[in-house]
C-alpha cells in the first residue's frame, strides 16, 4: 500500500498528538484536507509540512500520498519545503503596485538582504510575493502567518515592524 | 451627494457580531420565520422581482437560479456560499462577513428551506481566516437556538449544516467546480460542464453557489414589506450595491450605492478623489479580469446597462482607480502576472496563451515588439476567450481587450521589421 512508508517515518509524539487534534477537529474526514493542512503546516515553526507529516495524514485519512501532494502542490498556500518562522507576504497585484508596494518589496529586501523566494540565514524571514490577499484598501501591507500589517510606506515602519516580530 | 445607502449594511454595527442573542434583539432571524411560511417558489420570485443579479461577477439572475435550483429533482440539495473573494480590489464580502455574519448564515438556511437543502457549505479564502472563528461561533449558536440541525424550527424533516471550508490561496478556486473539487477534498482544478453544478455539483448532489453579497440580500428582502429596496436604483438595475474601490484614491473602502450613482460621485465623493489631485490614467471595473475605461466614464451612472454601454462591466463590484503615474503598459503587465500566477495550468489556451502574451507585453515595454507580435497578442487573447476550459482563462483577456480598443496609440508600434 501507498501509505505503508509511515512506518519508515516515525513521528515525535507530541508532535503526533498535535496533527491527531487537528484531524480531531476536522472529524478526520477527508475532504477536509485543505483545512487540515492549513492548520498542521502552521505546527511546525517553519510554516511547511515535511515528508514524514504528509505520509502520517495520508495514513491517518486513508488517503493516496500522491494525492495529499498534488493538494500541497497545488495550492500556494501550503508549502512542503521550510519556510521561515515569518513568512513575509507581499501583494503583487494592482491596487498595492499603483501604491508602491515596489518600494515596500525593494527596502524589505535591502534590509534582510534577500530576494523574494529566499529566506534569511538564521531562518526568520522568507520573503514571498503573492497575488491579491483582499487588503487592497490597506495598501501597501504585508501578510504574516495570517496578520496583515498596513500602511507600511516608510523604512522606519517597516524596520520597526520587523523588530516587533520577536 | 447623498449616495451612501445602508439597506444591505443596516445591521452593520447594529449589533454584537458574537451573539446571537445581540442578533435576535435587532430582529435577526424573523425573515427565516417568516421563509418558513411561505412558499419556496414565492421566495425565488421575490428575488426576480428585485430584478437581483448574482454578484460574484457572472451578473446571472438570481431568482431564476433559485426557481431552476429547487425544481432539479432530489432531497439532497447542497448549498454553497462563495466567500473566496479572489479578484484583486474587491473586499466587499469582506466586510459583510465581518459586520453582518448572523445575517449571512440566517440566508443561507433559508436558501436551504427555498432549495430542501441538507448541507450548506462557507467557501472561504485562507486570506479570512482571522474570520473563521466568527463564522464557526454563528454556526455554533445558530445550532444550539435550533436553526440549525434536525427538525429546524419545528418543522418535520427539515434537517440541515452548514460547514465552513477552507481555501489555500488559489484564485481559480472560485469559478465553481474548482470550488467544488476543492470541498471535496481534492486540488482545485475546474472541469468541463455539462454536467452543470445545479444538477451535479458537490459530492455529486444538486449544487446552488451564490456569492456572499447575493445571499446576504435574501433576508433584507424577505423583510421589506415597504418595498425600499426598489425606491433605489434606476431602470433594470434594481436596489443597491457594495462596491469596493482602490488604488490611486485618498479613501479606498466598501460602500453600498443605489444604482445609478455616478462614477464620478463614487471615486471623488465617497472615495475622497485621486491622491495628489493627478489625473486618472484608467478605471479597471470589476477586477483582474474586468474591463478598464478613461475618466471619460465619470458621468456614467453605475448600472448593469451603462457600464456595458460604456464597454465595461460590473462585475465583482470592483472599481480600481490607477493614476497618471503608472503607464497602460505597466498596468497590462501587472494585470497579467496575476493570471500567469494563477492559471491552473490545465488547459492548453491559458496555460500557453498567458505565457506568450506576458511575453509579448514585455517586448511592447522595451519597445522591440513588432506588428507581427501585436497580431499575434490579439489573436492569442481570442482564442484564450473561445477555447478556454473555464471562466479564468475566458476572461483572463478581459482587460487587454479592452486596452486596446481605449488605448490604440500604446499598440500602434514599430512595423519596420513586421
Ligand atoms: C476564475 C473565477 C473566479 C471566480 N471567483 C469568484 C469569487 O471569488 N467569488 C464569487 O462569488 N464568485 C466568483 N466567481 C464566479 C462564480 O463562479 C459564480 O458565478 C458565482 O459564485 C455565483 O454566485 P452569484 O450568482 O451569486 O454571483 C469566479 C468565477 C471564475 C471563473
Ligand atoms: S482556463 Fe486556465 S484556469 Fe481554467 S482550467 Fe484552463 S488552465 Fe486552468
Ligand atoms: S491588490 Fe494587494 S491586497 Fe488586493
Amino acid at each position: 500500500m501507498l501509505t505503508e512508508p509511515t512506518q519508515a517515518y516515525p513521528l515525535p509524539d507530541t508532535l503526533r498528538e498535535k496533527i491527531d487534534q487537528v484531524l480531531e477537529t476536522h472529524d478526520y474526514d477527508y475532504t477536509q484536507i485543505v483545512g487540515i493542512l492549513l492548520e498542521v503546516q502552521d505546527l511546525n515553526e517553519r510554516h511547511y509540512i515535511p515528508e514524514p507529516v504528509a505520509y502520517y495524514i495520508a495514513y491517518r485519512l486513508d488517503m493516496r500520498v500522491t494525492n495529499v501532494y498534488d493538494i500541497i502542490n497545488f495550492y500556494s498556500e501550503l508549502s512542503d519545503k521550510p519556510r521561515a518562522k515569518y513568512p513575509i507576504q507581499v501583494c503583487s497585484s494592482i491596487a498595492c503596485r499603483v501604491n508602491d508596494s515596489a518600494s515596500l518589496a525593494a527596502t524589505l529586501k535591502d534590509i534582510l538582504s534577500i530576494d523574494f523566494g529566499e529566506t534569511t540565514y538564521d531562518g526568520r524571514f522568507t520573503l514571498e510575493k503573492v497575488t491579491c490577499f483582499g487588503a487592497c484598501d490597506r495598501a501597501p501591507a504585508v501578510r504574516i502567518n495570517g496578520h496583515v500589517y498596513d500602511h507600511l510606506d516608510s523604512r522606519a515602519k517597516i524596520e520597526h515592524l520587523l523588530a516587533s516580530l520577536d | 451627494m447623498n449616495n451612501k445607502v445602508s439597506f444591505l449594511t443596516q445591521n452593520f454595527g447594529k449589533y454584537d457580531t458574537s451573539s446571537i442573542d445581540s442578533y435576535m434583539k435587532i430582529g435577526g432571524f424573523s425573515a427565516l420565520r417568516k421563509a418558513v411560511k411561505m412558499e419556496g417558489e414565492d421566495i425565488a420570485t421575490l428575488i426576480a422581482e428585485n430584478k437581483v443579479r448574482g454578484r460574484g461577477g457572472a451578473e446571472y439572475d438570481m431568482g431564476r437560479k433559485w426557481s431552476q435550483a429547487r425544481k432539479v429533482p432530489g432531497n439532497n440539495h447542497i448549498i454553497i456560499c462563495n466567500a473566496d473573494e479572489g479578484e484583486t480590489t474587491t473586499f466587499k464580502d469582506r466586510e459583510l462577513i465581518k459586520n453582518d455574519p448572523f445575517n449571512l448564515i440566517e440566508a443561507m438556511i433559508i436558501a436551504a428551506y427555498v432549495m430542501r437543502a441538507t448541507d450548506g457549505y462557507i467557501y472561504m479564502r485562507a486570506e479570512y481566516a482571522c474570520f473563521r472563528p466568527l463564522l464557526l461561533n454563528a454556526i455554533r449558536q445558530a445550532h444550539k437556538y435550533g436553526f440549525l440541525g434536525k427538525n429546524i424550527l419545528g418543522i418535520e424533516g427539515f434537517d440541515y449544516e452548514i460547514h465552513l471550508y477552507s481555501g489555500a490561496g488559489a484564485y481559480v478556486c472560485g469559478e465553481g467546480t474548482a470550488l467544488i473539487r476543492s470541498i471535496e477534498g481534492k486540488a482545485g482544478r475546474p472541469r468541463m460542464k455539462p454536467p452543470f453544478v445545479k444538477v451535479s455539483g458537490a459530492f455529486a448532489r444538486p449544487t446552488c453557489l451564490q456569492n456572499v453579497e447575493s445571499l446576504s440580500l435574501v433576508p433584507h428582502l424577505l423583510l421589506d414589506d415597504e418595498k425600499v429596496y426598489q425606491s433605489y436604483g434606476v431602470g433594470d438595475s434594481v436596489g443597491t450595491k457594495m462596491i469596493s474601490v482602490g488604488g490611486n484614491v485618498r479613501h479606498p473602502g466598501a460602500f453600498e450605492i443605489p444604482f445609478g450613482t455616478t462614477v464620478r460621485d463614487i471615486i471623488y465623493g465617497l472615495a475622497g478623489g485621486i491622491q495628489g489631485d493627478r489625473k486618472i490614467r484608467l478605471i479597471q471595473f470589476g477586477g483582474a479580469s474586468g474591463k478598464i475605461a478613461t475618466d471619460d466614464i465619470l458621468d456614467t451612472p453605475y448600472t448593469y446597462q451603462d457600464l456595458r454601454a460604456h464597454g465595461v462591466m460590473v462585475g465583482s463590484g470592483a472599481l480600481c482607480v490607477v493614476d497618471e503615474r503608472t503607464s497602460v503598459i505597466d498596468f497590462l503587465r501587472i494585470n497579467q502576472d496575476f493570471f500567469s500566477e494563477e492559471s491552473c495550468g490545465q488547459c492548453t489556451p491559458c496555460r500557453e496563451g498567458n505565457l506568450h502574451i506576458k511575453i509579448i507585453l514585455d517586448k511592447i515595454k522595451a519597445g522591440t515588439a513588432t506588428k507581427e507580435d501585436i497580431a499575434v497578442m490579439e489573436k492569442i487573447a481570442r482564442v484564450m476567450s473561445m477555447s478556454s476550459l473555464c471562466g479564468l482563462g475566458e476572461t483572463a483577456q478581459n482587460t487587454l481587450r479592452s486596452a486596446i480598443e481605449v488605448f490604440p496609440e500604446v499598440f500602434a508600434v514599430g512595423g519596420a521589421e513586421a
